[in-house]
């Protein structure tokens, strides 16, 4: 097939109209969704006190952090999957739920405590944090992944990592209200490392899936 | 230039409203272009030029299929020219290379130098024969044949709609073929 006949072939194809990446995007992760929560209350479930836990600000403040992660890498996702895009510009997003970690752990420092810090930061559920949340992310990065081969992204491990940030995120989201443990010493801790191994494995899986 | 890649630009435009008519002047005033740099890059990495028809073929794919991550409102070269950059290099990895492409490599290409298309390209035209049967008789009647959509309809008892999703799912493995191979 010659160029000519090849571009006569596209041409005849323009009616064709890939859905928008946001909208690919939001119908896997809906898609992927029911696993992860079928994982969580098969496996963990609410915790039992979340009515009191609601009115301590700690509580709260882990769903500002994971919910802030989930939607600045959602932004950045939905950034890089343009073929001319880099993290430059827009990496910043991605300091947000950082930025709101270290205000909640200074915040909290300058509270009387009954614990002591090592305590607080070691807790009683890291085992858990750091098993749940990658299981429940896994579901959510192959959806994410799936919905965001729409794009054409410069870097695939890089934006493969975003990914695992994105579904680390809305799987951490899920799991904070397991958890008893509600120290942001604690969160910055474990829910950092367990987001560390997805994107990590969103990286691996990026550089292949994401590939245009 | 400017004007070149502002024509480019209004192209694209009517070509997602739905003018084929422009969308067929586009990737025919891009080809060229492509062309030159596709050269110019095999040439650096010490590479046969006659291999540049495939990896033109290659972003004309590419371009096709990731239309909807072009922002309309954005200008129409730099996106053009990031997925061309990107396939030039992955085709010369392929081919064992290591090479870093200059964004201007695309950019600085004189409207005079326009090559025409020398050797024949073969790697679509042998991913072609993988297809699924219907796929590949679709892409042949339109491309070959120069046959309408209408007429390919006709021509295998086959509605439009039809047609059209054949049409768009063998464009659509002929890529992923291209890229795993």
């Amino acid at each position: 097939m010659d160029t000519d006949q090849l571009i006569r072939t596209l041409a005849a194809d323009n009616a064709y109209r890939a859905r928008p990446i946001g909208l690919a995007l939001m119908l896997a992760l809906l898609a992927a969704a029911p696993i992860s929560l079928l994982i969580f209350f098969a496996e963990l479930g609410v915790r039992p006190d979340v009515m009191t836990a609601m009115h301590n600000p700690f509580f709260d403040l882990k769903f500002a952090v994971t919910l802030a992660l989930a939607a600045s890498a959602i932004a950045v996702s939905l950034h890089l999957s343009r073929p001319e895009a880099s993290l430059r510009g827009f990496g910043w997003w991605l300091l947000i739920p950082a930025g709101i970690l270290v205000a909640a752990i200074s915040g909290e420092m300058m509270m009387p405590q009954r614990t002591p810090m090592m305590t607080r930061l070691i807790g009683k559920n890291s085992m858990a944090c750091m098993t749940a949340i990658p299981a429940m992310s896994l579901p959510l990065l192959v959806g994410a992944l799936y919905g965001l081969r729409q794009g054409a992204p410069a870097r695939p491990a890089v934006a493969g990592a975003i990914a695992g940030l994105l579904s680390a995120g809305l799987a951490a989201t899920v799991y904070a209200s397991h958890c008893t443990d509600d120290s942001p010493l604690f969160v910055a801790t474990w829910y950092t490392l367990a987001t560390a191994i997805v994107a990590s494995v969103g990286a691996m899986m990026g550089a292949r899936a994401l590939r245009y | 230039m400017r004007e070149r890649e502002d024509e480019w630009t209004d192209l694209m435009r009517s070509a997602i409203s739905g003018d084929d008519a422009a969308y067929h002047r586009l990737l025919r005033a891009i080809t060229p272009v492509l062309r030159a740099a596709a050269r110019r890059g095999l040439a650096r990495a010490g590479q046969p030029v006659d291999q540049s028809e495939d990896i033109v073929q290659d972003i004309l794919l590419a371009v096709h299929l990731k239309r909807q991550t072009w922002d309309a409102n954005a200008p129409f070269a730099p996106w053009l020219f990031a997925i061309a950059r990107n396939k030039l290099i992955d085709a010369l990895r392929r081919r064992g290379r290591r090479i870093f492409v200059n964004i201007d490599d695309f950019a600085e290409t004189l409207p005079g130098e326009t090559p025409e298309q020398t050797a024949s390209p073969g790697e679509v035209t042998a991913q072609l024969q993988t297809l699924p049967a219907r796929q590949r008789d679709v892409l042949q009647s339109i491309a070959v044949d120069s046959a309408s959509i209408k007429d390919t309809a006709a021509k295998f008892s086959m509605t439009e709609g039809a047609v059209r999703v054949a049409l768009h799912r063998g464009l659509a493995s002929l890529t992923a073929k291209l890229r795993d191979r």
